[in-house]
């Protein structure tokens, strides 16, 4: 589903973010990666979502080369892979139900089908009773919630996560994880970039461990 | 086969999805961009009055010349030439110079004004009559009206007009029509001038709306990175301000027809009262239902105009990073 082929990443500053990295994911997996802060992952995954591009390699989702997806091509790839940020980028002056539905109303759906996902989505996440509220009367772990009900709400194939559980408490960092795995068995590929080790040893996926843009276990199966 | 068909109603259901996606999105936007505009009502109404003088101004000196285009146009139901005759040139060679002159082809009517009945008109019309009284001659000469015939105009009726003046007994030949052809080249020039200032102010307002939709850029700069993240196109990101760059034309366009109208308005009373003076029936021509509506369209497509460059400009150098 997502494939790695020697992929590095030099930033305009000179910095290798990335040094000659391939992994495979396969379209049924649920895969964490991890290491210390600066490693890189981050990088990974906005190459994956054409924030950035490769310098060097070849990168493949969902049997696309991206190499060969443009400039135009870019908002339709990033519309088929769900996405939780780092630092939520959530819409602060448009309620919650707003946030949620805004790559529905990219789409097209029409209003009572976002009405109907939304809510599902949001009652997944437990905030259902919260769909008017505005993002800064959440508290943080709220906010990080209603990033993944966004990120959900479209049914993408894929879902990255870039420090799903930073604002979680041990509790609900696990209900987070235990919904990423129910995505996971219902077919999506799911790509968690998390520091949790703690957390993440403890659920049975495979773990890629960067170090300084460099890949150090976990390539393949 | 039947794979085929089943395909071919799949796509034509999936572009039906798009359209009506595309078009939902265009209400959503044309909504959510007029709420944006009324929800801020005194600085839309400023720049809705910004827009108004600026397109009321051309339009309302394009609507003044039309008036006085229509004032000079019932003037020039057939020019005049008319003769002043010599000092010494008797009634009856008057009388037979008027006839040679009615044979002529230019010619198409004549009639002779006597110095007494001249002086008489005069002093009846003037209210000189005591001045008049009192020369002891009369100042006045001998004079044929003369209507050319109806083909002679401009440059021809001039070259009439220098031929007459030859004539033995004709001391002067004047043609009425100038002063209209003065006015008439005048209100050319000036018809020129407010094109000229109408395209420079036309200029200014989709600078003015390119600036706005611009501000309007920038202080939505985070939503713009966040639709583009989740996947938003250019041209979905793009839709909501060409609809507010549309609204503040359209407004501006609504505001600029009743400047015109408030302006005729005032101006109806006075010339009304003049038009009564001169025994007219002059009355102001206006700006009309489809001037207005012209006036709304003009300025809503300057709105696009303007929001379009604004877009075109700033949106793409807004990429999520
Ligand atoms: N836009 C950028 N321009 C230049 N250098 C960058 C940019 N983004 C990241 N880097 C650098 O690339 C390296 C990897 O960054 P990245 O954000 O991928 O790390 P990370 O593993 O996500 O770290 P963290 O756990 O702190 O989020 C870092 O050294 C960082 O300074
Ligand atoms: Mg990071």
């Amino acid at each position: 589903m997502i494939s790695f082929d020697r992929v590095s990443k030099r930033y305009a500053q000179g910095h290798d973010a990335l040094r000659e990295i391939s992994i495979d994911i396969a379209r049924d997996e649920l895969v964490f990666l991890t290491g210390h802060s600066g490693a890189g992952k981050s990088t990974l995954l906005r190459l994956i979502m054409l924030m950035e591009r490769p310098s060097r390699g070849q990168l493949t989702v969902d049997g696309r080369n991206l190499a060969t997806v443009g400039p135009r091509g870019v908002p339709r790839h990033r519309r088929d892979i769900g996405v939780v940020f780092q630092n939520h980028q959530l819409l602060f002056d448009r309620p919650v139900f707003d946030n949620v539905a805004l790559p529905l109303i990219i789409a097209g759906y029409d209003y009572r089908e976002v009405g109907r996902r939304v809510r599902a989505a949001l009652d997944k996440v437990g905030l259902l009773e919260r769909e008017r509220a505005m993002p800064v009367t959440l508290s943080g772990g709220e906010q990080q919630r209603v990033g993944i009900a966004r990120a959900v709400v479209g049914k993408p194939n894929i879902l990255l996560a870039d420090e799903p559980t930073g604002n979680l408490d041990p509790l609900l960092s696990a209900e987070i994880m235990q919904l990423f795995e129910e995505f996971n068995r219902v077919g999506v590929t799911v790509l968690i970039a998390s520091h949790d080790l703690a957390l993440i040893s403890r659920l049975r996926h495979r773990i890629i461990t960067l170090r300084d843009g460099r890949l150090v276990t976990g390539s393949a199966l | 086969m039947s794979g085929r068909r089943e395909g071919a109603s799949q796509s034509r259901a999936e572009f039906r999805d798009v359209y009506n996606a595309w078009l939902r999105h265009h209400r959503l936007s044309a909504a959510d961009s007029l709420f944006r505009v009324l929800d801020n009502p005194v600085s839309s109404a400023l720049t809705w009055l910004v827009i108004g003088i600026a397109l009321a101004l051309p339009v309302g000196l394009n609507i003044a010349l039309d008036n006085v285009g229509q004032l000079s146009g019932n003037w020039d139901s057939p020019a005049q030439i008319s003769l002043f005759l010599r000092d010494g040139v008797s009634v009856e060679t008057a009388g037979e110079l008027q006839s040679r002159l009615e044979q002529r082809d230019e010619v198409a009517a004549t009639r002779f004004i006597s110095r007494e009945q001249a002086l008489e008109e005069f002093s009846a019309l003037s209210g000189f009559a005591d001045v008049l009284a009192s020369l002891e001659q009369n100042p006045l000469p001998n004079l044929i009206l003369l209507t050319p015939a109806g083909q002679y105009q401009g440059g021809s009726l001039a070259s009439l007009r220098e031929e007459l003046e030859a004539l033995p007994d004709v001391a002067e030949a004047v043609l009425d029509m100038e002063w209209l052809q003065r006015l008439n080249s005048l209100m050319e020039l000036t018809r020129r001038g407010v094109l000229a200032v109408g395209g420079l102010l036309v200029l200014g307002v989709v600078l003015i709306l390119g600036n706005t939709i611009r501000l309007a850029i920038e202080s939505r700069r985070d939503e713009i990175v966040i639709v583009k993240l989740v996947g938003g196109s250019n041209a979905f990101v793009r839709r909501p301000f060409l609809y507010t760059g549309l609204w503040y034309g359209v407004g501006g366009g609504v505001f600029a027809a009743t400047l015109v109208a408030i302006s005729l308005w005032f101006l109806a009373g006075p010339v009304g009262e003049l038009a009564e003076l001169y025994q007219s029936s002059f009355q102001l021509g206006g700006l009309g239902v489809m001037g207005a509506l012209n006036l709304v369209i003009l300025g809503g497509l300057l709105g696009l105009a303007g929001s379009w460059l604004a877009v075109a400009r700033h949106l793409a150098a807004i990429e999520p990073r």
